[in-house]
C-alpha cells in the first residue's frame, strides 16, 4: 500500500499484565491511550488504545510502563 | 507493522511482577534486564538482591540471583566477585536494606573498592512493611511512625549515602538519578550503564542511586509521585554526578 495516512504507529496494550497505573495515559501526547471500562483478571481497569488516534510510535508510553505491558509496532515503510 | 520494543531477554516472559501499580521498580527492573542483553552481560551476570520490595526479584530476571540475607548484599557480591572475578556481579538494593540496617557492608565494600555495581532504589519509605520511616525519609514527610511529619529534633535528617559514598577513592563512580518521567528514565538507563561499564573496566566500586516512586505508601497517584519526585525529593537529594574517576589511570 502506498496511501499516506497519518498514523505511523499502533500500539497494542497486554491486558491482563497492565495494572492500570495510568503513567502511559498521562504521558501520551496523541491521546492514543485510555483507561478501560472493563477489568482484567487481577480486578485493575487496564489501559487500552484508540484504533483511531494517530499513533506516532514515539515510545514514550513503553518506556513509562513499569510492567512492560505495552507494545508499540512502527510503519516499516517510514523507517526507510 | 514491525515491533519496536522486543521483550528483553533477561526478564522472565511475560512475567507478572508483585509490585504496585506504578511502582518504580518494574521500570528499573526492565532498563537493568533491557542493559544486560545490550551490554551482552546476561550469561555471566550475578545479581545479590536485598530484602525489601524487590526480594523477589529473582522470579523476575532470568540470570543467576542470590538472595542476601537484609542489608548484606555488597557483602555477598564482594565474596562473589573475590572468588570468580570474570563474573559481572551487581547488587539491587533499596533505602532500608542499604543505607539503613546495611550501611556498615556498604560503607567497607565501597572503602576497599570492591569491583562490583549496585543498584540503589531509594523511595525515601520503608515498602514491604508498610510505609515506615526510613533512614531517607525527608523531613516534614508523613508516614506511619511518622504521622505528624519527620521530625528532625527527634528523627533526625536524612541519609546521603551516596554522597558519604562518593567521597571514597574506591568509588569509581556515583550518580544521583530519579525515575520522575521519560527523561529521567532514559537518564536512568545512562546512568546505570556507566556504573555497569566502570565493573566491566576493573576501575572499581560504582553506585546509582536511583529516586523512585512509591505511590502506595506516599498515598498519591503514580503520575503525582512522579512529580512529587521532581518537585520535592530533588530538593533534598540532588541529581548529578557526584564521583567519577573514571579518567584516572
Amino acid at each position: 500500500m502506498t496511501v499516506k495516512t497519518a498514523r505511523k504507529g499502533r500500539v497494542v496494550v497486554k491486558k491482563e499484565m497492565c495494572k492500570g497505573c495510568m503513567l502511559c495515559v498521562e504521558y501520551c501526547r496523541r491521546n492514543v491511550l485510555r483507561v478501560s471500562e472493563s477489568f482484567n483478571k487481577m480486578g485493575y481497569h487496564p489501559a487500552e488504545a484508540d484504533e483511531s488516534a494517530e499513533c506516532t510510535a514515539c515510545m514514550v508510553c513503553s518506556l513509562v510502563c513499569p510492567e512492560v505491558a505495552i507494545e508499540v509496532y512502527d510503519d516499516e515503510d517510514r523507517s526507510e | 507493522m514491525k515491533l519496536k520494543n522486543k521483550w528483553p531477554k533477561y526478564y522472565k516472559k511475560d512475567v507478572i511482577t508483585h509490585y504496585c501499580p506504578g511502582c518504580g521498580h518494574g521500570i528499573v527492573h526492565r532498563i537493568v534486564a533491557e542493559l544486560l542483553e545490550e551490554m551482552e552481560l546476561g550469561k555471566r551476570a550475578v545479581c545479590v538482591n536485598p530484602a525489601g520490595c524487590a526480594v523477589l526479584a529473582y522470579k523476575y530476571f532470568d540470570i543467576d540471583m542470590i538472595e542476601s540475607a537484609h542489608g548484606r548484599g555488597t557483602a555477598i557480591a564482594t565474596g562473589v566477585k573475590r572468588a570468580r572475578p570474570d563474573l559481572f556481579v551487581f547488587t539491587y538494593q533499596g533505602d532500608g536494606d542499604l543505607s539503613a540496617i546495611g550501611t556498615a557492608e556498604t560503607i567497607h565494600s565501597a572503602n576497599r573498592g570492591e569491583h562490583i555495581s549496585v543498584v540503589f532504589i531509594n523511595n525515601a519509605v520503608y515498602g514491604m512493611t508498610g510505609g515506615q520511616m526510613a533512614p531517607t525519609t525527608l523531613v516534614g514527610m508523613r508516614t506511619t511512625t511518622t504521622p505528624s511529619g519527620r521530625n528532625p529534633e527527634y528523627d533526625g535528617y536524612p541519609l546521603h549515602i551516596t554522597e558519604v559514598v562518593a567521597s571514597f577513592p574506591g568509588v569509581a563512580y556515583a550518580e544521583r538519578v530519579a525515575v520522575d518521567g521519560p527523561a529521567g528514565i532514559q537518564k536512568t538507563k545512562k546512568a546505570i550503564r556507566n556504573a555497569f561499564q566502570c565493573q566491566i573496566d576493573g576501575l572499581g566500586y560504582s553506585i546509582v542511586e536511583v529516586l523512585s516512586p512509591c505511590p502506595t505508601n506516599w498515598k498519591m497517584t503514580p503520575r503525582a509521585s512522579f512529580t512529587w519526585i521532581t518537585e520535592e525529593m530533588t530538593k533534598e537529594y540532588k541529581l548529578g554526578v557526584l564521583a567519577d574517576r573514571r579518567a584516572r589511570e
